[in-house]
């Protein structure tokens, strides 16, 4: 049977990226953040996990402005890193998994989750940026992906309350797998910031760590959360967090936080990382 | 416009792009989005009124392109994520696009951020936009 037994979040940045594919992380800006994130390459390099359910937001990379699917699920072989204005990035094509992802979008789809299913895309650094920090820089990604994709670019957004119920369908999903398989979910993206208009570069460093204390002990309180307070208190890109009650809906209410680094700033952004693990799961392992 | 009124709409500083804001910048936004291929990037540094020619922008959208007035740009429909192809087209950070948005010089807005970023306190409403 597939076992979902942790949950990881991270911030999404993408100049994390140009940094890692540049040589910069050594320089005295990128180091602290890169030294926060070597805990966790140790971690997945224990863990090793089959799959990772990667929970992310394209960036107007794969879906134009003629569609903008609110929840879609990636069940392609493979997904070619995006140019997003620059040139691709220097990393690895993402390998999928396609059963599996076919079997999660069929029974959340039944479960009256209407995902949108996928099967060509390439995928932004909402999704690269986020495996360079937990696997560094490979030749091969060491774990398949499955990405999920949520609308955070167009108003109305999904609610906190959807997402999290949708991590609750997720975990049905992987739970009724026959095969044998390690998965991890991830919620990526966050934390405060706001990228564009007179109100740019605003960080709120109090309201992010009430986020990752309540993410673990607290769910309910930010499940109940509207649009509304992220993105008047964190910064209107903020709102990406409801990707975190995702992967917080997908594991068990009771989790062990394993690790947690809070890094401001990361060009506009304040950068957040935790993990957590299933208590049952923590026992096993 | 939407009949809905919308509780965003008192954060200062901000635009929420919303289904309304989609509709009215869906010529714009195409036209940034083609700037994911490096054969349209090239045409377009060439002669960037002739490629602006083959969307149905409008005069407002054209000029405030040629500007690079990015707060107009968002005020005419368009989508800070679909701009990015443009300002990484210019060869831009997205530091250095937001910076440009809040009236600070680079330098100023990258030292706000090394110091802890913007703060929320009087930034949450217009009225304390209005007031200070």
């Amino acid at each position: 049977m597939a076992d979902l037994f942790a949950g990881v979040t991270t911030s999404h940045v993408p100049a994390i990226g140009a940094a890692l594919d540049n040589g910069k992380t050594a320089e005295p800006y990128w180091a602290p953040l890169f030294k926060g994130y070597e805990p966790t390459k140790a971690w997945f390099a224990k863990m090793k996990p089959d799959v990772a359910i990667l929970v992310y937001n394209d960036h107007a990379c794969a879906f134009s402005p003629d569609v903008v699917p609110t929840f879609a699920i990636g069940c392609a072989d493979e997904f070619l890193p995006a140019d997003e204005g620059w040139g691709a990035r220097p990393v690895p094509v993402v390998k999928g998994d396609p059963e599996f992802a076919s079997h999660i979008a069929q029974s959340v789809i039944l479960d009256e989750f209407d995902f949108t299913i996928i099967n060509n895309m390439t995928v932004d650094h909402g999704l690269t940026v986020p495996m360079s920090l937990m696997f560094g820089q490979p030749k091969e990604w060491p774990c398949r992906v499955v990405p999920i994709a949520v609308n955070v670019t167009q108003y109305p957004f999904p609610t906190g309350r959807r997402c999290y119920a949708l991590g609750q369908a997720i975990r049905r999903a992987v739970e009724t797998y026959e095969k044998d398989l390690r998965v991890v979910i991830m919620g990526t993206g966050g934390m405060s910031h706001q990228i564009h208009g007179p109100r740019a570069g605003l960080i709120n460093s109090d309201f992010d760590a009430r986020f990752l204390d309540n993410l673990t002990a607290d769910p309910a309180a930010l499940v109940a959360m509207p649009h509304l307070e992220y993105m008047r208190e964190a910064g209107a890109e903020s709102v990406e967090l409801i990707m975190w009650l995702i992967m917080r809906g997908a594991l068990d209410d009771a989790v062990e936080e394993i690790y947690r680094f809070y890094h401001v700033a990361a060009s506009n952004t304040a950068v957040g990382h935790i993990i957590l693990e299933n208590k049952r799961s923590a026992v096993r392992a | 416009m939407s009949q809905l009124k919308h509780d965003y709409d008192d954060i200062p500083g901000t635009t929420v792009f919303d289904a309304d804001l989609s509709r009215k910048g869906y010529h714009l936004n195409t036209f940034f989005f083609t700037l994911m291929k490096q054969e349209n990037r090239d045409v377009f540094k060439a002669d960037q009124t002739a490629y602006m020619s083959r969307f149905r922008l409008t005069e407002e959208q054209r000029a405030a392109v040629l500007a690079r007035d990015w707060n107009e740009m968002i005020r005419l429909g368009g989508n800070i994520f679909f701009m990015l192809k443009l300002s990484f087209s210019d060869g831009m950070s997205v530091q250095q696009l937001a910076g440009a948005m809040t009236g600070m010089t680079a330098q100023q807005y990258a030292q706000m951020l090394l110091d802890g970023g913007r703060s929320i306190e009087g930034n949450r409403s217009k009225s304390e936009w209005a007031n200070g």
